[in-house]
């Protein structure tokens, strides 16, 4: 399989295709999903049919590059009529994402009728523009990818530091006389240009993922702008490497949708076991809070039955404690964790009792809650 | 007209009127997208549900759809209650894998049989009528249009029986769960029938359009009105014309009629976006005008009133000073100047401005405030 990835041609240059889409889409992905636009990408990728129509109509020739600038082109006004909508009016962004996305992509359905009715043309390639056809991809297209893609990243590269501005504190740019709506619009541009180039790849459902997966992705692993980025950037190449190679060795398994699968996997996987945001670290961070909080709990419990009893040494039962605690069945538990420190020990069948240094730790921790010494 | 002409749009009527109520509740929720997340996942689920049936007809198949939608509403509130992505990025995340298992699948197991994933998404109106709904022999008409009265009248129906629940939960979430009004089971009702209409209508007008009849007409009315019972009736009606305007473009030109509906609704909404009344795009940039001038020539009252009866009252109300001291351009002081004379606020006099009683109560009014 390995030996494939390097020396069959299709297989080759569909991962190397995916991978790029992949880089790039998760590169400027992440400025979307930090500007709670993720389902920007969504909306492009069907405003762009429309365009691609126009295209073909105007000029009558299926040129890939042509296509590319109809989709650019319409998913660019799309994008600008939903910034128009949501500043003009009181609907939200997402009435107005919805609006724009169903509305271009029916006129473009109406075009595309009206395209097939004419008599000297053939079907427009609608299925793979809905589905995209990785397969399909020559040495030609990835290398204008390759291309588009790095005159992308160099202009993030470029206004990195407007970028940052416009995802985190737009209002603070401009209230340093940045042209924060120049900035947005520019922004906005380079994404609907990743989003076009990956139509014809992954389609229209799905490439609005790939925008949104690795960045999300990315996103737990780090607080950090650039390595957020560099982060969405490699998740998205492995997710479209890995997915072209997968579905290579199936029959009958679309490339899009496995590397869709694939960028949600690790979504997945970060989701769970990021350090510090993950589920997992969540969760063993509050086991081990209700731990220490047990730990004070029973000890303090224990101090103060040997305060009221008098006789420091008396032993006092498992069910007292357990009947003090708030969780009853943890008491057991903590008790060995405190014995194993040397804070309490066992006296006859269920008694425990403060050892000296246990009432002094006890004596310590109450008042640095506020008790008494 | 044909029978089969009057059975169409009776079929696009429906449809538009069934999509545009929900779609009201999802527009003034701000979860529009929603309905683009649902119409796209329920692929996954027609999928599942036609390998359990193996028919296509079945109603089972529109069980299986409309419990995707709701499975898909539940991923996305658990990923967002996480807090680890924000909702739009979890709607964005949710529904491409949905949709992703259901093109494998279809691509894997079900290449022979009839269920293309381009039918799903795109649906065609004109082929609706041939499917119809015989009962012992007897031609009762479309079975799609029967599917979608019933879609309607149960969504009908239950925004009438929830009509003060929805609204208070709408508008005040907060509220509606301190009096005990069930916000979360009234959401998931709602979406389970949004999931229902997206399933019903996509074999008549495709999953994206659904998306465009839902939220469209409401938008539409959203901008006309400020009564949620209004905004109903509206957007209902804007459905209508869409449905009747997009089929006629579509019969007079021969193209895709559900595309044509999702055009003539979005013309439907650039003209209210542009027009409406007090809220559209051009009264919305009159009115700023409007405000610019009136705040531009109270702001010149109150620099001659400041002015006005000292020493150097001669230099600061000549025309030319304007320019500098406001950061006027001259165009823009001459039209001021012109405004203010015109409203009686000041007077020129050998190329000084002085302003008149009136002009001095503007700007004494100005100051006070």
């Amino acid at each position: 399989m390995l030996h494939d990835l390097f020396f069959d041609y299709t297989l080759r240059t569909v991962a190397l295709g995916s991978g790029l889409l992949g880089l790039v889409s998760g590169a400027l992905g992440t400025f979307a999903v930090l500007r709670r636009q993720s389902l920007l990408g969504d909306t492009v990728s069907h405003t762009a049919l429309p365009g691609i129509a126009l295209a073909f109509l105007v000029t009558g020739t299926k040129t890939p590059l042509l296509f590319l600038l109809g989709a650019a082109l319409a998913g660019w006004l799309g994008t600008l009529l939903v910034m128009g909508v949501t500043r003009t009016t009181r609907l939200k962004s997402d009435s107005a994402f919805g609006i724009v996305l169903s509305v271009f992509f029916g006129f473009g359905l109406v075009l595309l009728t009206f395209i097939q009715k004419q008599p000297n043309s053939r079907q427009a390639g609608l299925e793979k523009f809905l589905f995209g056809q990785a397969t399909a991809l020559l040495a030609g297209d990835v290398l204008v990818m390759a291309v588009v893609g790095s005159l992308l990243l160099l202009t993030v590269v470029i206004f990195f530091k407007e970028f940052k501005l416009a995802a985190f504190d737009h209002d603070y740019g401009v209230s340093l006389g940045f042209p924060m709506r120049a900035i947005d619009i520019l922004l906005t541009s380079t994404l609907v240009v990743a989003v076009v180039l990956g139509l014809q790849t992954v389609g229209v459902v799905l490439m609005s993922a790939l925008i949104v997966a690795p960045p999300a992705a990315a996103r737990q692993w780090t607080d950090r702008l650039g390595r957020m980025i560099w982060l969405a950037a490699a998740f998205g190449a492995a997710a479209g490497i890995a997915g072209a190679v997968i579905s290579s060795t199936t029959s009958r398994l679309p490339t899009g949708p496995v590397i869709v699968l694939c960028a949600s996997g690790l979504v997945l996987i970060s989701l769970a076991f990021a350090p510090n945001r993950g589920l997992l670290w969540r969760w063993a961070r509050q086991l081990r809070n209700r731990r220490r909080l047990m730990v004070d709990a029973v000890l303090l419990d224990l101090l103060e039955l040997a305060d009221q009893h008098g006789d420091p040494r008396h032993p006092h039962r498992l069910e007292t404690l357990q009947a003090m605690s708030l969780r009853p069945s943890s008491v057991t538990g903590t008790l060995a964790d405190l014995n194993a420190r040397g804070w309490v020990r066992a006296e006859g069948a269920d008694g425990w009792i403060l050892t000296p240094e246990g009432g002094r730790e006890a004596r310590r921790r109450r008042e640095a809650l506020g008790g008494r010494p | 007209m044909t029978s089969t002409q009057i059975e169409i749009q009776l079929i696009a009527i429906v449809v538009a009127v069934a999509c545009a109520l929900p779609g009201v509740f999802l527009v003034l929720r701000r979860t529009a997208m929603m309905s683009d997340a649902i119409s796209h996942s329920i692929l996954f689920g027609i999928v599942i549900a036609f390998f359990v049936t193996r028919d296509l007809a079945s109603p089972f198949l529109i069980i299986g759809a409309a419990v995707t939608g709701l499975l898909t509403v539940v991923l996305v509130e658990l990923l967002s209650r996480t807090r680890l992505v924000r909702e739009d990025a979890a709607i964005g995340l949710v529904f491409p894998v949905l949709f992703s298992i259901g093109v494998i699948l279809i691509a894997r197991y079900a290449g022979s049989v009839h269920l293309d994933t381009d039918s799903v998404l795109l649906g065609e109106l004109a082929f609706a009528p041939f499917n119809r709904l015989t009962v012992g022999g007897v031609d009762l008409g479309p079975k799609s249009l029967f599917v979608m009265a019933g879609i309607l009248l149960l969504s009908l129906a239950f925004i009438l029986v929830f009509y003060k629940e929805l609204k208070l939960s709408t508008f005040d979430a907060g509220l509606a769960a301190a009096l005990g009004f069930a916000p979360a089971a009234l959401h998931y009702a709602l979406m389970g029938i949004v999931s229902v209409t997206a399933v019903g209508a996509f074999d008549a007008v495709g999953s994206v359009l659904v998306v465009a009849l839902m939220i469209a007409p409401p938008a539409t009315a959203y901008l006309l009105t400020d009564r949620l019972s209004i905004m109903l009736l509206l957007s209902a009606l804007v459905g209508i014309v869409s449905a009747e305007l997009g089929y006629w473009a579509a019969h007079g030109l021969d193209v895709s009629i559900a595309g044509s509906m999702a055009s003539a609704a979005g013309l439907c909404f650039l003209l209210a976006y542009l027009w409406a009344p007090g809220r559209g795009f051009i009264a919305v940039a009159r009115r700023r005008r409007r405000q610019r001038w009136e705040f531009a020539e109270t702001m010149l009252a109150i620099h001659l009133h400041q002015h006005e009866d000292r020493p150097e009252a001669a230099a600061e109300s000549r025309e030319e000073h304007l320019l500098d001291h406001m950061a006027w351009t001259p165009r823009f002081a001459r039209e001021i100047v012109a405004r203010a004379e015109r409203n009686g606020t000041l007077v020129r006099r050998a190329g000084a401005l002085q302003l008149t009683p009136p002009g001095r109560k503007l700007a004494r009014r100005a100051l006070a405030r």
